[in-house]
Order: structure tokens, then C-alpha cells, then sequence
């Protein structure tokens, strides 16, 4: 293992399914000791990503490397270094929690001794150490994706890849998953984890790579994302939605990026979040615009897409006639 | 694997890793006590008493009681609908990512499928244990000398490993467990009961005779009732069991083998 070596470096990766090009050339670095958030739309490319990392798959062309080993000519040595949790848990529901991790533990070749005491390490760590002697069939969603998370980190891997861990889960649980990466983070763990919310890349990372259609479209830091896309995001609800195109007007030269309109919602980047509100009513006004709400927010992956790539996340690349607005 | 493994360590490695998910197989059995009482008790217990006491007063064999005849049969028809078991499991395996799981850790590649197809022999066996029990209780005996009785132990147990690999190869290769199941149902019920399991092939009419006296599980049948029974002539049917045995076993490994590694695509 050579410490110099990246954590994860990947290289022109491409790879398809049939006529469906899931990767088409992707580059991606991450740097031992840090948090990279892959943030990208459903079908963007993430999971196929992730796959071929942990070794289930292989690419068409490009390579990928854990600690400088090759996942596909290495692939073996690679299941050592690489932890996952995939998108979807893969727990035995029929076992309880311990008897999981304890499984996970032995296929890692921890021996006896040392994968009984990690999996209580980790029960603990993942709080569920009360519900360890139940079978995962009682368990929360969010107490399975804990679950699942620990059963990632048994083997201690140098790198840990969460594929969507939010994904699915409810309010609280979310907030308990978070928690949990965090109190990973501060431990130090090398981690690349994917998903579709800015929100979340924001809180957990730091560094972000935004994917779409299978390429990194860009990366840096959350600051530097949002600079791109203009800060925050005014949010205009009008009356009438076929006032629309009146309110883009009035609204655009203030605009610090594209504006969105959705029917009766218009969505305006701004650099200078602070008199925003009060600028745009005045706007709106004299256009003679009736807006039933104004209202500033976050930038979304949404707002993030559409200025990086000039098209909303998840829309399709070719014009789609039979697609029902 | 890594250059610094011979191959006695690659193989130490991986028995490891077969008896970890064998352990693990059997673990989910005793933690399904629906699974465990229906399929491990209840079924084979059902099979011998439903096919003694209904067949049995209608159906005479020369020769022989007709519980004699019947569980030899009964024994290689558990065993050939238990790799069913086999390819199920995997199949679930598949289904829920618990394949990946274990494909993403430093496992074997042929452990998963070899630790399902052990843990399924031990089921067999703990079944056919049961089987032997309850027929004892109503009046079977083995016929042969302690010789013989293993040896029909034996042609079950080869034939029950041979017909779990090709359970293993179906699950790698249908991949649900709905698939397997409809597949199951449509091709393992035609083949055992259209075969000398229940009844000699010889009541049949032309057409069935001609498929079921070919039929492999007619061949292990016959060689495992000659073995009971202690009646001569057995020797043609021991040749085609054995045969038939290591041909399925020829064909399932390697391609099982191929599918398993060809999950990596
Ligand atoms: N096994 C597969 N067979 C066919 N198409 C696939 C397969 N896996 C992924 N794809 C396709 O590849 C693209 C990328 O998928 P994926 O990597 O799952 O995206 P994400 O995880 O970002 O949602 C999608 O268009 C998806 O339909
Ligand atoms: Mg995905």
C-alpha cells in the first residue's frame, strides 16, 4: 500500500449496459482522510461508479484504483481496502444485527476473536447495540441502514463508499444517518459517498463532484458549487401562472443565473441574498405582477444543474415528443 | 487472488469461507421456525405416511411390502426437490444483495454456491434421518446387509450433491426466486413422479415407459430399491445412477462456476 497514492483515483471510466452508456469517460480523485459527496440526479451514473469501485463490476475501458491497487487486475486485494454499503441494504433479515455483523466480520477474515469484538464496537457505534440480539426484520429503516453502514466498516477498510445512504428514509432517520457519518468523518475515514440532494453533499463533504450522464461535470468545494450557481435561489409563487413570462422579465435583471419557471413558480439565482426579497416585490410590482409568495432558499441540485450543464437534472439529453408534460 | 497466496492457502481460504456461509445458511433455517417445521419435519413425515397408507393398499409389488418398495423412492424424490432449496437460496441471495455483499468482501468466489449446496446436504440428510424414523415406526426395514444400507446411503447422498450443484446452477442463472419456484414446480414434479419412485414403470403406457425407464431418477430409484430390497440384478441401474450422477455434476459445476464469475461482467 502506498501511502502517496490517492485513496480512490479514478481515470477515464467508461462503461454500458447494452446501448445505455452509464459511464463515458469519468475522472474522480479522493484523498485519504477526506469526505467526497458524488452528486448527481437518478441514472446519472453513481451507482454504477460505486459498483465497479468495490469490484462487482467491471469497466469497458478507463481504470480505477484503491490505494493505488487496481480493481479489476487486484479485485482481490481491493476487497480488502473498500467498504460499501449499497443503495439498497443487503442485510439477512432472517439474522439478528449481531449475527450480521459477526457473518461480515468472518468473511473478512477477521478470525473469531476479533469479529465478535468489532461487532460490538460497531453495534455501539451505530447505536443499536440494544437491538443487536433482534432479527433485522424488526428493525426501522433507519436502523437498517445503520445497520448496513457497520456491516461496511467491519472489515476496517481504508476506504468506505456509501451509495445513497439517505435514500428512502424518513426525517428522523436521515438525521440519524447523518449523525452517524459525521462521527465517521471525525474519526478520519476515507469516504466517497453519492447522492442526490445538495443539502446533504453540503453538510457531509468536503469536497463535491456533481456526475451527469456519466461524466463529472464539476468539483470543488460547496462554497465554490454555490458560487456558481449564484448564492441562494428567490423563489417567486405568482397568482396566475400565465403572468409567467412577465414575472421572468421583471425578475431577470436581477438574476445571477438562469431563471427557472415551473407554472405559477419562478426560481431566480441571486448573488445578494440580503434586500433580495424586498427588490423583487418592488420589481414584480411595478410589472404589475401579482406573486401570492416570495421567498429566498438554497440552491437545490436542481439549481446547481441547471447552470452547470444548462438542463435539468434528470432531463433528457435528446428532445422527447411523447414525453406528457 | 494476491500473488503472495499459494494454492494450499487459497484453498484453506476459501474452506473457511464455505463453512462461515454454510453455518450462516443453516443459522437462517433454525431462525425460520415456519421453514424448519413445514419443509424439514412436516414434508417428508407427510410424503412417507400420505404415500404408505394411500398408495399403499391399493398398489401390490411382488415380493415386497409396498412401504419397502415406496421409500427408496421417497428418499431420492426429497432429495432431488431439495436442490430446488438450493437454487432458491441463491437465487434470494441474489435478489436481496446480500450476493454483492459478500462478492465485495475478500470471499471465495466458489464459496457462496458450495456453502449453500453443504448446508442443503445437511438438510437432506437431517430429512431423510426423519424419513428412515417415522418408516421404521410403521414397518420398513432394510432388507440388505450393513454393507448394502451404505451403500444405498451413498447413491442418495451422490445423486442429492449432483441434483443441488444443478440447483445451484439454475439459481445463478434464473436469479429470482419467483422464476426458480414456477420452475421448480413445472419441471420437478413431472420428473420425479414419472419415473419408478411410486410405482414400477412397467404399468405404464408405452410412451411414459419409454421417457420414465430413461429417467435418471428411475436409475438412482432402482439402484437405492435393489440396495433395500436385497434383490439381485441391480447392476445396470447402479452403472446409470452412478453415471447419471457424474454427468449432471459434469455439467453443473463448471457452468455454475462460469455464472458465478460471470456476475463480475
Ligand atoms: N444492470 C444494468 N442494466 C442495464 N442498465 C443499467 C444497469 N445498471 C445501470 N443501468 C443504467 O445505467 C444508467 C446509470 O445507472 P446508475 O449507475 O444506477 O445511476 P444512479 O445510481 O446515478 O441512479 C441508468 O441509465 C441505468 O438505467
Ligand atoms: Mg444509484
Amino acid at each position: 500500500m502506498d501511502v502517496s497514492e490517492p485513496a480512490i483515483r479514478v481515470e477515464g471510466l467508461v462503461r454500458s449496459f447494452g446501448r445505455t452508456q452509464a459511464l463515458r469517460g469519468l475522472d474522480l480523485e479522493v484523498p485519504p482522510g477526506t469526505v467526497t459527496a458524488l452528486l448527481g440526479p437518478n441514472g446519472a451514473g453513481k451507482t454504477t461508479l460505486v459498483r465497479i469501485l468495490a469490484t462487482l463490476i467491471r469497466p469497458d475501458r478507463g481504470t480505477a484504483r484503491i490505494l493505488g491497487r487496481d480493481v479489476v487486475r487486484e479485485a482481490f486485494a481491493v476487497r480488502s481496502l473498500i467498504g460499501l454499503t449499497g443503495q439498497y441494504a443487503a442485510l439477512d433479515e432472517l439474522l439478528t444485527g449481531r449475527e450480521n455483523l459477526r457473518l461480515i466480520g468472518r468473511l473478512a477474515h477477521l478470525g473469531e476473536r476479533r469479529a465478535r469484538a468489532r461487532a460490538e464496537d460497531l453495534l455501539h457505534l451505530v447505536g443499536i447495540a440494544e437491538a443487536a440480539g433482534r432479527p433485522v426484520t424488526t428493525y426501522s429503516g433507519g436502523m437498517r441502514r445503520r445497520l448496513d453502514i457497520a456491516a461496511g466498516l467491519m472489515g476496517s477498510p481504508a476506504v468506505l463508499v456509501l451509495d445513497e445512504p439517505t435514500t428512502g428514509l424518513d426525517p428522523r432517520g436521515r438525521i440519524e444517518v447523518w449523525e452517524l457519518i459525521e462521527s465517521l468523518v471525525r474519526q478520519g475515514t476515507t469516504l466517497l459517498l453519492t447522492t442526490q440532494h445538495l443539502e446533504e453533499a453540503d453538510r457531509l463533504a468536503d469536497a463535491i463532484a456533481v456526475i451527469d450522464r456519466g461524466r463529472i461535470v464539476a468539483s470543488g468545494t460547496d462554497e465554490e458549487l454555490k458560487r456558481r450557481v449564484g448564492g441562494e435561489v428567490l423563489e417567486v409563487r405568482l397568482a396566475d401562472a400565465g403572468q409567467a413570462s412577465r414575472a421572468r422579465a421583471a425578475l431577470e435583471p436581477m438574476a445571477a443565473g438562469p431563471v427557472r419557471v415551473e407554472g405559477a413558480l419562478v426560481s431566480v439565482p441571486v448573488r445578494h441574498p440580503s434586500g433580495a426579497v424586498v427588490h423583487a416585490v418592488r420589481r414584480l410590482d411595478a410589472a404589475a405582477v401579482e406573486a401570492e409568495d416570495v421567498a429566498l432558499r438554497r440552491p437545490t441540485l436542481d439549481d446547481v444543474f441547471l447552470v452547470l450543464t444548462g438542463h435539468a437534472a434528470g432531463a433528457d439529453p435528446e428532445p422527447d415528443v411523447w414525453r406528457v408534460a | 487472488m494476491s500473488a503472495t497466496f499459494g494454492p494450499l492457502e487459497r484453498i484453506s481460504w476459501g474452506l473457511y469461507d464455505t463453512a462461515v456461509l454454510t453455518w450462516r445458511n443453516l443459522l437462517r433455517v433454525l431462525r425460520n421456525p415456519i421453514y424448519l417445521v413445514t419443509e424439514v419435519v412436516i414434508q417428508p413425515v407427510l410424503f412417507t405416511l400420505l404415500f404408505a397408507y394411500i398408495f399403499g393398499g391399493a398398489i401390490h409389488i411382488s415380493g415386497a411390502s409396498y412401504l419397502d418398495f415406496l421409500m427408496p423412492g421417497i428418499f431420492v424424490q426429497t432429495t432431488t426437490f431439495g436442490s430446488m432449496n438450493t437454487a432458491v437460496g441463491l437465487a434470494e441471495d441474489l435478489e436481496k444483495g446480500l450476493m454483492d455483499r459478500f462478492r465485495s468482501l475478500p470471499v471465495a468466489y466458489w464459496a457462496v454456491p458450495v456453502g449453500r449446496v453443504l448446508a442443503d446436504l445437511v438438510l437432506d440428510a437431517f430429512g431423510l434421518g426423519l424419513m428412515v424414523a417415522v418408516a421404521y415406526a410403521i414397518g420398513f426395514r432394510f432388507h440388505g446387509d450393513a454393507g448394502q444400507t451404505l451403500a444405498a446411503v451413498g447413491v442418495v447422498v451422490l445423486w442429492g450433491f449432483s441434483i443441488a450443484c444443478f440447483g445451484a446452477l439454475l439459481g445463478v442463472l434464473l436469479r429470482r426466486t419467483s422464476t426458480v419456484q414456477a420452475f421448480g414446480f413445472v419441471a420437478m414434479f413431472p420428473l420425479t413422479f414419472a419415473s419408478s419412485t411410486f410405482v414400477p414403470v412397467q404399468t405404464m403406457p408405452g410412451w411414459l415407459r419409454a421417457f420414465s425407464s430413461h429417467s435418471p431418477i428411475t436409475a438412482v430409484v432402482d439402484t437405492v430399491r435393489h440396495l433395500v430390497l436385497d434383490t439381485p440384478g441391480g447392476g445396470s441401474s447402479t452403472l446409470a445412477a452412478v453415471a447419471w450422477s457424474l454427468a449432471v455434476l459434469a455439467v453443473s459445476v463448471p457452468l455454475a462456476a462460469y455464472g458465478f464469475r460471470r456476475l463480475t461482467r
